[in-house]
């Protein structure tokens, strides 16, 4: 231990953690939207061409993994749905919104190491928000924040351990969290610094609501298939549609 | 300090059996960086806060390649003793204190990528170093040998075909070599420039090795290191290529996958090797060339 002390000290500052973004944040007024112009942005994240075939995951070395599987587990980099829209697209407003500081819910976003999977495959989580990692595995797991912009960790969470709690304090969209005892294991960050952002489920679609009147640049990022962008406007307490299209 | 030595083949086996241990050190460290398993215990010295964690899933690697290497360093240790107890030479007990330290720094810079997320450059001389001390090893081997203290046949330096600089070219290039590869594996740079890199270096090996074949061939232990290098390099040229024909083939795969895995592994392996044999090669040339002389054409052709 002394020799990891020394090594610490040594390497104190050498880190790539960026300055805390405190003064930036405390400069911003606190958002305020009025229920009563608030409208909504929906869409449909669509995929033409040929369904990707997705591989399955090898978990043969890890046989308290694979015992957890009723059928072999497949990879979610690209997941179509049978209606023709891709899963798992994380959908924000980029650009439009006033400058300001929005408050992060109290409640934690989840994200569970289950069948040595994460679940969600992506999360959404607003900055200084609580992301909740849980192990409901029988196996031990490391959870790496491979994130840029915010300070990349590496923690360890035995089976069944407590959850373990992190927050993001920048915006950053998107990263991976992955972890090298099973290899095959990675989820998605997005870290958004307001609430309007979305991740399409089974039917491809997303709605962000509460969006105050304005036009808007609608960003859609897909952990393979890249980022869209579109522009959308709001009319007061109205709805406004915008839909996106990958394809190979 | 007397300098004269006796052959003692105790301590000789124990260098062999050490400088193998460092050469599975090497397969073990490359695993764990082509299983994508350097991450997978977060913490350091201990392993998920015990001596010995549940083996599984990356955990296996990282934590197999930590046992390997606590096994390695105290097999240096006892090397130290042993050397310092039987051998009289000043110069190879110097060696196995600088072979201790390089094994002590060798295990900081592992702990130290592991506490700062695998940064490329810790990550990096961590690999460079890694096959530097196996080279020593393979010294600490070759100077315990039989045929080391039996003493050097002398053979004269040919004037127009000089060796004893050009010698220490192949070493240099191939560890320059082996830390582009070490930033092309921690994703530094791209693969390019390890690529590039490769014809260079298998130019400098075939020039320097040809030259002792056709020149210095009478020599039996410059000739065999000079086959040695030829073959090993060659080896080491056709692993590349498998290895990066895999890594292009499964750019998309969800895990390492084994055909990747096994080249790629064999490829470093394989690189220690070629930098052990290359360094080898110039010790023996500094060892047993004489003097430089103008050769006659008579003397060439014997």
């Amino acid at each position: 231990m002394f020799l990891q002390g020394c090594v610490v000290l040594m390497l104190s500052g050498c880190g790539s953690n960026p300055a805390p973004q405190t003064q930036t944040k405390a400069a911003l007024p606190e958002a305020h939207v009025d229920p009563a112009t608030a409208g909504t942005i929906s869409g449909k994240i669509l995929f033409q061409g040929a369904k990707p075939v997705m591989p399955t995951i090898d978990m043969s070395s890890n046989p308290s993994c694979e015992r957890q599987q009723k059928t072999p587990a497949k990879a979610e980099t690209v997941v179509v749905n049978p209606n023709g829209t891709l899963r798992y697209a994380y959908v924000r407003i980029k650009d439009g919104l006033a400058p300001a500081h929005w408050a992060p819910p109290a409640e934690p976003v989840k994200l569970t190491q289950s069948g040595c999977i994460y679940t969600p495959h992506v999360v959404g989580i607003m900055v200084d928000q609580t992301l909740s990692i849980m192990n409901d595995d029988p196996v031990n797991h490391n959870v790496h924040a491979e994130s840029q912009t915010n300070a990349a960790w590496n923690i360890s969470e035995a089976p069944k351990d407590e959850p373990k709690l992190r927050k993001f304090s920048s915006e950053e969209i998107l990263f991976p969290m992955t972890c090298s005892v099973h290899p095959w294991m990675r989820s998605w960050i997005g870290v958004s610094s307001h609430p309007f952002f979305a991740v399409t489920g089974e039917d491809g679609s997303f709605s962000l609501a509460g969006v105050p009147p304005g036009t808007y640049t609608i960003e859609v990022v897909q952990e393979k298939l890249g980022r869209k962008e579109g522009k959308v406007t709001l009319a007061a307490g109205g709805t406004a549609a915008i839909d996106f299209t990958y394809g190979n | 300090m007397a300098t004269e030595n006796s052959f003692n083949r105790g301590l000789h086996r124990w260098s062999i059996l050490l400088a193998f241990c460092t050469l599975l050190l090497v397969v073990a460290g490359a695993l764990v960086t082509s299983k994508d398993a350097g991450l997978s215990v977060p913490d350091w010295p201990l392993s998920y806060g015990k001596l010995m964690p549940k083996m599984e899933g990356g955990i296996f690697y990282e934590h197999g390649h930590r046992m390997i290497a606590t096994t390695v360093g105290m097999f240096t240790i006892v090397s130290l003793i042993w050397i310092f107890r039987t051998d009289r030479r000043n110069w190879m007990r110097k060696l196995a204190v600088a072979a201790l330290l390089a094994v002590i720094l060798q295990g900081v810079l592992g702990g130290m990528t592991v506490l700062y997320l695998l940064p490329w450059w810790i990550s990096s001389s961590h690999a460079t170093l890694a096959q530097l001390f196996f080279s020593t090893t393979v010294a600490i081997a070759l100077f315990t040998s039989k045929g080391w203290l039996g003493g050097p046949a002398i053979v004269p330096e040919d004037a127009e075909n000089p060796l004893r600089g050009l010698s220490l070219a192949a070493p240099i290039c191939l560890l320059g070599q082996l830390f582009l590869g070490a930033a092309v594996r921690h994703k530094a740079i791209g693969a390019i420039y390890h690529i590039c890199g490769a014809p260079l270096v298998t130019a400098v090996v075939l020039w320097v090795s040809m030259r002792i074949l056709l020149h210095y061939a009478r020599n039996r232990e410059l000739r065999t290191s000079a086959i040695l290098l030829i073959s090993v390099t060659l080896c080491q040229v056709f692993l590349g290529i498998a290895a990066y024909m895999t890594r292009i083939a499964y750019a998309d795969a969800i895990q390492p996958m084994p055909l990747m895995v096994t080249f790629t592994v064999l490829h470093v392996a394989t690189g220690a090797l070629t930098l052990a044999t290359s360094i080898a090669m110039a010790i023996l040339v500094r060892r047993n060339l004489g003097e430089r002389v103008e050769m006659p054409e008579s003397a060439l052709e014997a």
